[in-house]
């Protein structure tokens, strides 16, 4: 029997999906409002809503003070590098798991996890001794790697549970009519895999965008993405809300219109599995 | 060609052995048909044939030549699933083209292949659509003309109907059937259906616990079955097999005879009881019997309508030329 739901508390439930929506999203709200305050009214008290004298001020200085374009060039290397790597390594992990699974593979799957309940600053000092040694520090390409293997486990784990939605079927259906392992891998299983590789790369490349301890403490100048340009303006020697809050919104933006263009295919991907 | 044997074949998942050493011919042409309650092995000895399992000792030649380390592609079998298993991001056409396009085949060919099951199948007018816009009828006549299109030297058919609804099942199972005279290839089919397995096969292979119980035809089957087990599978409803005193009086442990060979009589007969349930269709009553003085329920089929209700009193006379006796073991006597 379908549950009733009436008006009433189709409207109650809507409210209550609406004020938890925007609180999650006010501090982002603020954070794009302040950037477009002065200083001395960022942090007015009681604060000002709406009613400030709207200015670009804090983005001229802010793209004066610091090349934003490096910044942000840096990030999208780093983002797309370790998302594109990682894909390469957990599509053929996360398939021989899915389809030809050995008496150990529930074991790994939970060993891959297990890495991520230890905190990063855990492994900080052998990583950074490790990069100091290999001549790393501050390069791209050394982020891109430590960003790619901490969100690996991430990526082998939402693909594992895609693939293992495709029926086998399907797989041996194709093995009978003639297809190679290559083949069965491209004519079959990627195309029906595509929506679940899709948003796993998307949130993957999210993730790297936004990671912010090891962008931090393995970077300088050269290879500095956009967490540490916001960064850069966090300074305890003076008042720079408003600058801090218009790099910050410069760092997100780009990614928050490539998250709401994407959001069917990034909700899809997230709940994948939960309703059949 | 298609003739398919097994020798000496075995399978084993870890330290279970599903299939003990077994041994089976099916010539070419025959339409033979692995039946048995679930669990029994069937679908795997069929995944053995297809490659699709490799298994554990024993040689499978397929004509003639030892297949038993080829895969699946390369062993000239199609088969069709019981989920259907057609590649939903593509159209029917390229559904039933996928086997030919790995082979390489050139597209005019596969094109004239294609149109030519597709009519053969009635999907013609599908022909454009994916698997999700069509009905699970239509959907089984695609997973069929993917599989004939390659022109197989077998093909295997796994449990194809259970997915369907009793009317279209009955519908299917003819098409199958004339699809086999009219291709008269070699067909190997899988179902716990004896109903199926008597209706379409040349030949019954009955499997319990990956054993063959017996192999023969539809009706050597009935008439004749080896033991208690394929004396109860085969035939509905199934045979009333008796045992105890009864049985002891015509020297056998086991006594079975089925209910369309016992026949209701006024008075007197062999045995009497009360009617529990009457299932009356019409053209059949089927008479369930307890009260006998034996331990079993009898079952009883009357030709047409015959007129009595729960609780009334019923005389029963068994054809005795008819009867099938079993011994200790469950085995047949004579």
């Amino acid at each position: 029997m379908a549950r009733s739901v009436t008006p009433r508390r189709k409207l109650l439930n809507t409210t209550i999906a609406w004020a938890i929506g925007l609180l999650i999203f006010f501090p982002i709200l603020w954070t794009i409002l302040t950037s477009f305050k002065s200083e001395a009214q960022a942090i007015a008290s009681p604060p000002i809503f709406l009613g400030f004298d709207w200015t670009l001020e804090n983005y001229r200085v802010v793209m004066e003070r610091s090349d934003y374009a490096r910044f942000l060039w840096n990030s999208i290397i780093i983002a797309g590098l370790s998302t594109v790597l990682g894909c390469i390594i957990a599509i053929p992990a996360a398939w021989s798991m899915a389809f030809v699974p050995s008496r150990r593979t529930k074991d790994i799957l939970l060993w891959m996890l297990s890495t991520k309940m230890l905190p990063a600053v855990g492994v900080l000092y052998p990583i950074y001794l490790i990069f100091i040694e290999l001549g790393l520090l501050d390069s791209r390409a050394g982020l891109v790697v430590v960003l790619m293997l901490i969100n690996l486990p991430i990526i082998v784990w939402m693909l594992y549970t895609y693939f293992k939605e495709i029926p086998g079927e399907i797989l041996e259906a194709a093995r009978m009519d003639g297809a190679t392992l290559r083949q069965e891998l491209i004519y079959v299983l990627t195309p029906m895999a595509i929506p679940g590789i899709a948003s796993t790369l998307l949130l993957n490349f999210i993730l790297a965008w936004n990671e912010a301890f090891w962008t931090l403490n393995l970077t300088a100048v050269n290879a500095a993405p956009l967490t540490a340009f916001i960064a850069s303006y966090s300074s305890p020697e003076g008042l720079f809300f408003a600058k801090l809050s218009a790099a910050s919104t410069m760092a997100i933006a780009p990614i928050l219109i490539l998250g709401w263009f994407s959001q069917k295919q990034l909700v899809r991907g997230l709940t994948f599995g939960a309703v059949k | 060609m298609g003739q398919i044997q097994l020798k000496q074949v075995t399978k084993s998942f870890g330290d279970v052995q599903v299939i003990p050493p077994l041994d089976l011919t099916i010539q070419d042409g025959e339409f033979t048909v692995f039946v048995g309650p679930s669990g029994c092995g069937k679908s795997t000895l069929l995944r053995l044939i297809a490659g699709l399992e490799d298994i554990t000792t024993g040689h499978i030649e397929i004509d003639g030549t030892d297949a038993t380390d080829l895969v699946p592609a390369k062993r000239g079998l199609a088969m069709v699933f019981q989920s259907y298993a057609l590649y939903p991001h593509m159209s029917v056409r390229k559904n039933i083209a996928f086997p030919l396009r790995m082979a390489k085949m050139d597209q005019a060919q596969i094109d004239k292949r294609v149109d030519a099951a597709a009519a053969v199948l009635n999907l013609a007018d599908y022909i454009d659509r994916k698997p999700g816009q069509l009905s699970g009828g239509q959907r089984q006549r695609v997973a069929i003309g993917r599989a004939i299109v390659r022109e197989p030297s077998a093909f295997l058919f796994d449990e194809p109907l259970s997915n369907l609804d009793a009317a279209l099942r009955v519908g299917m199972r003819m098409e199958i059937s004339e699809l086999h005279k009219k291709l008269d290839t070699t067909m190997i089919y899988v179902t716990h259906d004896q109903v199926e397995a008597m209706t379409m096969a040349d030949k019954i292979v009955v499997l319990q616990a990956g054993v063959i119980e017996q192999v023969g035809s539809p009706l050597e089957l009935y008439r004749t079955p080896r033991n208690t087990f394929v004396a109860g599978f085969i035939g509905s409803p199934k045979m009333n097999l008796i045992s105890g005193e009864e049985a002891a009086k015509h020297d056998a442990a086991t006594i079975g005879v089925r209910p369309e060979h016992i026949d209701v009589v006024e008075s007197g007969g062999t045995w009497t009881g009360t009617v529990g349930v009457a299932e009356h269709l019409g053209s059949d009553t089927f008479f369930h019997i307890h009260n006998t003085g034996l331990a079993e329920t009898l079952t009883v089929r009357a030709i047409g309508d015959v007129n009595l209700t729960h609780g009334d009193a019923i005389h029963l006379n068994p054809r005795m030329d008819e009867l099938h006796k079993f011994d200790a073991q469950g085995l047949r006597i004579g």
